[in-house]
């Protein structure tokens, strides 16, 4: 019940109160309208994590890549790569 | 899908593995408390992955698995009602109460609907003037800022003929209630990434140092779940006991503000009782102050017969990590996701669920010296 999928913002719906401030967010190829509300912060092109109809976090794109930073400190990616001599 | 597809990359998974397989020099148990994570490790066969000395235990996070037997009656019984459509998520539909589900009486000819969001049913209410719909807002906190918007939302627009059934629960006082118990064998937490999203983590802080226990907030992915192990297996061969953020695409240290102050304003914190696990003190959340007319419990009052559960079903060892569902005589032979005797094996987020349907079936004790059920 906890499952949140983040999707990319498309359009942003104002709708004067902030409450109800929506968008259309993009889903691998499928859009649905989700609730804003809670992400201010939330534009056109920005990823928004959903759950039940509600973007509960805006993805931070730098963060999103630490796990791959520390595989490459590991060396771990860059041997896959072949790009350190073996 | 961009922030998903990523995380399962099996090189990356497997280089991870390998640096926990070089961390660990003994022996060490590790709960999820997500159900979502549960079945990511179990889906990925992860366990396979990591060396023999981890153990993952399973815990407590799954709403659907923690909703208390007597208020799944009352809401078949709410669901009966002629003049009630009655809307939840879909996962509590099968879940079994004293002698019948959601499914049954919708079976029957009750009107019962699936929904998405609980704005769907605030719609509902909106365009039926003339029925009472009621939602089922059962849910950890994640879930919470959607059913206070929904309540605000009705009682900005004046909708009268919208109800909420509530039962929310909360993760730490879930995981103290763990923790303080003789039977513990918990020595490191992989937080539940969305709660966190939504809370943040600096709650978790005390209950580190307290019961000196590391606890790492970590996604659901397979290459979440392998860094979030990879830190805690740190964190205890190093002998320290910190609140660690794995998931940090996703979560901030304070959680998402706005959504603490809608919940805090639409609810109040409660105790309540889990499945399985019996009562917990300020472990919920429940309609406060001009909300509470939207309270399908003061709306539709019940008198049913006493709640009475399945003897056969170990539910509640299973949600505390002292069992795996293999290990109950029941799974996979009286207790199927067609015929559950308990939560934990229709909910997509019940560990029993998991196993039965990614064929994880062999035995394995977590601590074969405990109690059987029937003496606990």
């Amino acid at each position: 019940m906890c499952l949140a999928v983040p999707g990319r913002v498309v359009e942003i719906i104002d709708a004067g109160d902030i409450a109800f401030r929506r968008a259309k967010v993009d889903f691998g190829g499928v859009r649905k309208e989700i609730n804003l509300a809670y992400t201010p912060e939330a534009e056109v092109g920005k990823y928004v994590l959903v759950h039940v109809g509600f973007a509960i976090s805006v993805i931070d794109e730098a963060e999103a890549q630490r796990v791959f930073q520390y595989l490459e400190e590991l060396g771990a990616l860059k041997e896959e790569l072949g790009e350190i001599p073996q | 899908m961009k922030f998903l597809s990523e995380y399962r990359d099996q090189k990356a998974a497997e280089q991870l593995a390998q640096a926990i397989r070089k961390k660990v020099t003994r022996p060490w148990t590790i709960m999820e408390i997500c159900g979502g994570q549960t079945h990511t490790i179990v889906k990925s066969g992860l366990e396979d992955l990591l060396p023999r000395e981890i153990t993952l235990v399973h815990g407590p996070g799954c709403p659907v698995c923690v909703t208390p037997i007597e208020l799944i009656d009352k809401a078949v019984a709410i669901a009966q009602r002629p003049e009630v459509i009655f809307c939840s998520f879909g996962d509590m539909l099968r879940v079994p109460g004293s002698s019948r589900s959601l499914f049954d009486v919708k079976a029957e000819g009750a009107d019962v609907r699936i929904v998405y969001s609980p704005l769907d049913a605030l719609k509902l209410a909106k365009t039926n003037p003339e029925r009472q719909v009621v939602f089922f807002a059962v849910g950890f906190e994640t879930t919470a800022p959607a059913n206070a918007m929904a309540a605000w939302q009705a009682d900005h627009d004046h909708v009268e003929n919208f109800s909420l059934l509530v039962s929310h629960v909360l993760v730490p006082p879930a995981m103290e209630a763990l923790l303080s118990s003789d039977s513990c064998v918990v020595q490191g937490f992989l937080a539940a990434g969305h709660v966190c999203t939504v809370m943040g983590y600096e709650e978790y802080i005390p209950i580190a140092a307290r019961y000196q226990v590391p606890i790492v907030v970590t996604g659901f992915e397979p290459l979440d779940i392998l860094e979030g192990i990879h830190m805690t297996v740190s964190q205890l061969e190093e002998g320290r006991h910190e609140v660690e953020n794995q998931y940090s695409r996703a979560v901030r240290r304070e959680g998402n503000r706005p959504a603490q102050e809608r919940i805090a304003e639409v609810f109040e914190i409660t105790p309540r009782q889990w499945r399985g696990l019996g009562e917990i003190p300020a472990s919920g959340f429940q309609l406060r102050g001009r909300f509470q007319k939207y309270d399908a419990n003061r709306r539709f009052p019940f008198s049913g017969e006493p709640a009475h559960e399945s003897p056969e079903c170990i539910a509640g060892l299973i949600l505390q990590g002292l069992k795996k569902p293999h290990d109950c005589p029941a799974f996979a032979v009286k207790c199927t996701p067609e015929n559950p005797l308990g939560a934990p094996m229709v909910s997509s987020e019940g560990a029993c669920a998991a196993y039965y349907h990614y064929g994880r079936r062999q035995t394995h004790d977590v601590h074969s010296e405990l109690p059987s059920p029937a003496s606990r």
